[in-house]
């Protein structure tokens, strides 16, 4: 196996990536998307679901198991990396290959090498996460040589009870500072609460945004919304959801889900060999931060994300004019204008994002935001934002395929405190 | 008062802790880079050594700068208090340095309605008992 290195583009200046082109983004493949695993159905837990999107992305590029020699992914069933079972576990196991928590909560590429009898492997890397640095590695690892068909995994699992409940009277660690006072989601409250008394603007401004997102979320097949809850979602609907944390209500907050992607990325020489059209790789730059103080600020906020957003425009030479389809993460709504105001997507400025939102923002219309639906139109995978870029610029999007250009595509995600972003294109150039 | 989730020290943040039962507010200075630092880490965040990092009392007035109101925790312990408020107030002195607070006495329970709460008051820190024998900050109003 070929040694890990340090391939994150996080320091400034970044400079044009000089891997640029040099990989590309072909097939896609996705599992069922269910509500929870009942802890039973081996069919339905996160290993089987992670085979079944490998398999479909696999056959979606026109190749087999044996011509894939890395895989790249997040093992962790849940956000940042942590195992379901840490929250969950532990649990009674099954016969093997289910003897373990690989496989149901959490699956590594050696489970998958395993399982499905890959042979030809030459690197394995588990530790990434989320799915836009997922790519970012991947694309790394290739045009540097350490693989040539690398399959990027995506498991995202949820099990019955309440999500990321903690019962504990106590705090330890840096936990003692958020759980002594009760803080939790307020932080994002907080910060959104703070946006709005900047720009003059409400909560009630995001309900265009979401309602959209919805609308574009039921055009995609493999949304927990399209698959189980297909009915209408509207303002009124947005307007009356209960609170969580003010000003964040229960449809700012993505919906837990079980689901895996697989993506096929190869180098560009393969790329040619390819059923479907390649989507190239022209950058990707990702970023760590640390709040001033205790607590994440909007000036801490836009800070971050101004110079993630400039980080990508010097890593790709683009400029925002250039881009075509912009999928900024959305896992609690509040976060994505943010993205917009500091990636100036359409001219926005900081503080106008709520005024773009009462625009046209549809998929037909001239600035067509998260065409996919992001999290909020399709439950909690991430995976949308980069199978809809995907999909977007090979012009197989279906119903959801914009009527505006579709060459140039910016992903980013996931949190202003910590990110990645994804520039691809047609053309490796 | 009890308090529904109480923390427990480590060897970073002992000495805040200690301080907080004395009464007193203390936060992290760097004198290299000339900077205080809250919450309290091994090492300061911009040098990244600890040698020139010290301990300072503040003044524990504060300013608020911005609330939720949190309807459904993520913290059990918590659940019966809810609809309960959180503040961030920062430190009048350097106000980069922020906390939270509850502001129990000022605005207690009654949450069902908007709260007046006022951006940019002054604040003084006072300490109450998380449980016997730790004492944590909270703040409240100068009237």
């Amino acid at each position: 196996m070929a040694r890990e290195v340090n391939w994150e583009r996080n320091h400034d200046p970044v400079g044009i990536w000089n891997g640029r082109g040099k990989a590309a983004l072909v097939a896609r493949g996705h599992s069922p998307t269910d509500r929870r695993w009942d802890g039973e159905s081996l069919d339905k837990s996160l290993g089987a679901f992670m085979m079944i999107a490998v398999q479909n992305a696999l056959d979606d590029a026109g190749i087999t198991i044996d011509d894939v020699d890395g895989i790249i992914g997040s093992a962790g069933g849940q956000g940042n990396g942590q195992p379901l079972s840490d929250v969950w576990g532990p649990r009674p196991y099954f016969d093997a290959p289910y003897d373990s928590e690989d496989g149901l909560t959490h699956v590594t590429g050696q489970w998958l090498r395993q399982q499905m009898g890959f042979k030809n492997l030459r690197y394995i890397n588990n530790h990434g996460d989320p799915v836009w640095n997922l790519i970012g590695q991947a694309s790394q690892a290739i045009a540097d040589g350490r693989a040539e068909v690398v399959v990027v995994t995506y498991p995202n699992g949820n099990l019955p009870g309440r999500y990321h409940q903690d019962p504990s009277n106590q705090a330890r660690g840096p936990a003692v500072w958020p759980n002594t006072w009760g803080w939790g989601l307020s932080g994002q409250g907080f910060t959104f609460n703070q946006y709005c008394q900047k720009y003059g603007t409400n909560h009630d401004r995001m309900a265009p945004f979401v309602v959209q997102e919805r609308k574009n979320g039921l055009l995609w097949e493999h949304s927990y919304y399209a698959q189980h809850e297909p009915g209408e979602f509207t303002e009124e609907d947005y307007l009356n959801g209960r609170m969580i944390a003010r000003d964040l209500s229960i449809f700012d907050c993505d919906r837990p889900v079980l689901a895996a992607a697989a993506y096929v990325m190869v180098s560009a020489d393969r790329a040619k060999d390819m059923k479907q059209k390649p989507v190239y790789i022209l950058d990707h730059t990702e970023s760590q931060f640390s709040p001033r103080s205790l607590v994440q600020t909007i000036d801490d906020t836009e800070e971050w994300t101004d110079i993630q957003a400039q980080r990508s425009y010097n890593g790709s030479g683009l400029k925002p004019e250039d881009i075509d389809i912009f999928a900024p993460y959305d896992g609690f709504a509040v976060f994505t204008q943010y993205y917009i105001e500091a990636f100036g997507w359409r001219g926005v400025k900081r503080g106008e994002a709520h005024d773009f939102y009462a625009g046209d923002i549809s998929l037909k219309g001239p600035n067509p935001l998260n065409s996919g639906g992001g999290n909020m139109g399709t439950g909690r995978m991430r995976t949308v934002f980069i199978t809809d870029p995907l999909e977007q610029l090979q012009g197989r999007a279906g119903d959801r395929q914009v009527t505006t250009k579709a060459e140039v595509a910016v992903t980013h995600g996931v949190l202003p405190i910590t990110a990645g972003t994804v520039v691809m294109s047609t053309s490796p150039d | 008062m009890a308090r529904p989730i109480v923390p427990v020290p480590d060897p970073a943040t002992q000495p805040f802790w200690d301080a907080c039962n004395e009464g007193k507010l203390i936060v992290q200075y760097c004198s290299v880079c000339d900077r205080r630092q809250f919450p309290p880490e091994a090492a300061c965040r911009d040098c990244g050594f600890n040698f020139h990092l010290t301990w300072q009392e503040t003044s524990g007035r504060a300013k608020i700068v911005g609330y939720s109101i949190t309807y459904d925790s993520r913290l059990v312990q918590w659940h019966p208090l809810q609809p309960f408020l959180n503040v961030i107030v920062a430190l009048e002195e350097d106000p980069v340095i922020n906390f939270h607070t509850n502001l129990i006495d000022d605005f207690g329970t009654n949450l069902s309605e908007e709260p007046d709460i006022p951006i940019g008051a002054t604040c003084e820190v006072q300490f109450v008992e998380a449980e016997p024998g730790r004492m944590i900050p909270e703040w409240k109003l100068v009237k």
